[in-house]
């Protein structure tokens, strides 16, 4: 479903892609890790059309990406840092993205399990970080996307919320979507990947499950294996 | 694009920011009016204020509020629309929410000394048409400039940099190209140097309407004599046009190939 060709990216002289491909063809949740700076995210924002690809192409449903901008209608989007419009309602924004796509969204449900109805109201600047992120959260999974990115979930999240989010995670998976998610915890990681991609300075160092990850690097646990990777 | 624009004006239209301005206005209105008690001397204040008051605030909310809403800016940009959409309905929710500041700020004031039955009517018009135009030009201006830096403080400082440039430096310039160059015909050199700053046409477009020839200064006058006063009201709407044209094209062809 997902191809990426030969992805190259560099910002002035400062390589972060350097060539990548791999292919998605089936649902499941992929990890993709890296320290910081590897080009996880630059990764994720060319594959939703923020960052242009100075070579290389993503390939979804077998359509280049870079031509279109209505294939954005397939994925779901939870960005790093949850900031809204100051002065505009939690419900008054939950309208505005259904709006602007221009698609049946469920935010009820959503709301109900992570209690925002007391929220719907305020204002979102006046927000915690936490209830904001409960508010990204929303927005990301109301609508029924056959793919979900998310970029560093659990940010700012309480224990019980985060147990809510790793349950709808587990939810939309088994509805068969590709949930693609990049995080530097890696308990996280270790409970909820099917595979991991592993980049390492613009390169694709591992792509595999993680029971492949830690037999390769000879170690028991995720966090072990990926320090095996860094400093051999 | 109407969506886009929808949002971004009714949160703009609710920040503290929009109040204070808006009652800026109001006040500078009222107590203009009060001191003057004559609605012809009060445009003619507050054109000196307007010509360079919108500008700055059009520059600092335009650079602002693309800093701000650039995290809220690639969440849209991850939804199915395109990126001129995002860009330009923001552009028209800054724009619009201050010219609607402006508009209602001095507009209560004036219709309150009896605007409506006094002759004043079109040149006070005249005045927030101005001041609309400048708004639009230099939050187009200000957008433009932050899609070029990535750095917020760099972006703000060439910012205000462009703001007094137009507002301040040219004419610095202007007149001591003329000192210099005293020797050699001016005339055309003079002419085209004031369509080439959005803050000199505005003035010059008031005063023309004005017909004050006392304050319309060098290039004023040279317009006057070019085009004579009607042709040259269309000249110089034309132009503040072309001024407001040209930055939303620019910020159309930079946000398509910019990278967030």
């Amino acid at each position: 479903m997902i191809q990426v060709k030969e992805l190259s990216k560099s910002f002035a002289k400062l390589t972060v892609l350097d060539g990548i491909s791999f292919d998605i063809e089936q649902g499941g949740i992929f990890a993709i890790l890296g320290p910081n700076g590897s080009g996880k995210t630059t990764f994720l924002k060319i594959l939703l059309g923020m960052v242009l690809p100075d070579s290389g192409t993503i390939l979804y449903q077998n359509e280049d990406i870079s031509r279109s901008h209505t294939y954005r209608k397939h994925i779901g989007y939870l960005p790093q840092i949850a900031r809204f419009p100051d002065n505009l309602s939690v419900q008054e924004i939950i309208e505005m993205i259904g709006d602007i796509r221009g698609e049946k969204a469920d935010s009820e449900s959503l709301i109900e399990l992570f209690g925002l109805e007391k929220f719907l109201d305020k204002k979102l600047g006046n927000l915690s970080g936490g209830t904001r992120q409960k508010v990204n959260i929303v927005l990301t999974f109301m609508f029924d996307t056959p793919v979900i990115v998310l970029d560093e979930p659990t940010a700012g999240l309480d224990p019980v919320s985060l147990i809510k989010l790793k349950d709808l995670i587990s939810r939309e998976k088994a509805r068969g979507k590709i949930i693609l998610i990049t995080s530097h915890i890696m308990s996280l990681v270790e409970e909820l990947a099917d595979e991991v991609v592993f980049l390492l300075e613009g390169n694709i160092c591992f792509k595999g499950t993680i029971g492949e990850l830690k037999t390769k690097t000879k170690t028991t646990d995720l966090e072990h294996a990926i320090a095996a990777i860094l400093e051999p | 694009m109407i969506k886009i624009f929808k949002y971004s004006f009714s949160d703009l239209m609710r920040s503290r920011w929009s109040f204070i301005y808006l009652a800026f206005y109001l006040v500078l209105g009222f107590v203009l009016l009060f001191l003057n008690n004559n609605l012809s001397k009060g445009i003619i204040t507050l054109m000196n204020v307007i010509v360079v008051l919108t500008p700055m605030i059009g520059t600092i909310f335009g650079v602002m509020y693309f800093y701000n809403s650039r995290e809220f800016t690639e969440l849209l940009m991850a939804q199915p629309v395109k990126r001129s959409v995002i860009f330009m309905g923001q552009y028209l929710g800054v724009s619009i929410s201050l010219s609607l500041s402006l508009v209602i700020g001095l507009g209560v004031p004036f219709l309150s000394y009896g605007l409506f039955r006094s002759s004043e009517i079109v040149n006070f018009v005249l005045l927030i048409i101005s001041g609309s135009f400048l708004t639009f030009i230099f939050v187009g201006l200000a957008i433009c400039i932050a899609l070029y830096n990535s750095n917020k403080i760099k972006g703000f400082g060439y910012a205000i940099l462009m703001w007094l440039f137009f507002a301040v430096i040219y004419d610095g310039l202007l007149l001591l190209s003329m000192m210099v160059f005293a020797d050699y015909p001016l005339d055309n050199f003079a002419l085209v140097a004031s369509f080439l700053n959005p803050i000199d046409l505005s003035r010059i477009l008031i005063l023309l309407k004005l017909d004050i020839s006392a304050l319309l200064g060098y290039t004023g006058a040279l317009f006057q004599r070019f085009f004579g006063t009607s042709t040259g009201l269309v000249v110089s709407i034309g132009l503040m046009v072309l001024w407001t044209v040209a930055p939303c094209g620019l910020l159309i062809r930079k946000s398509s190939i910019n990278d967030f």
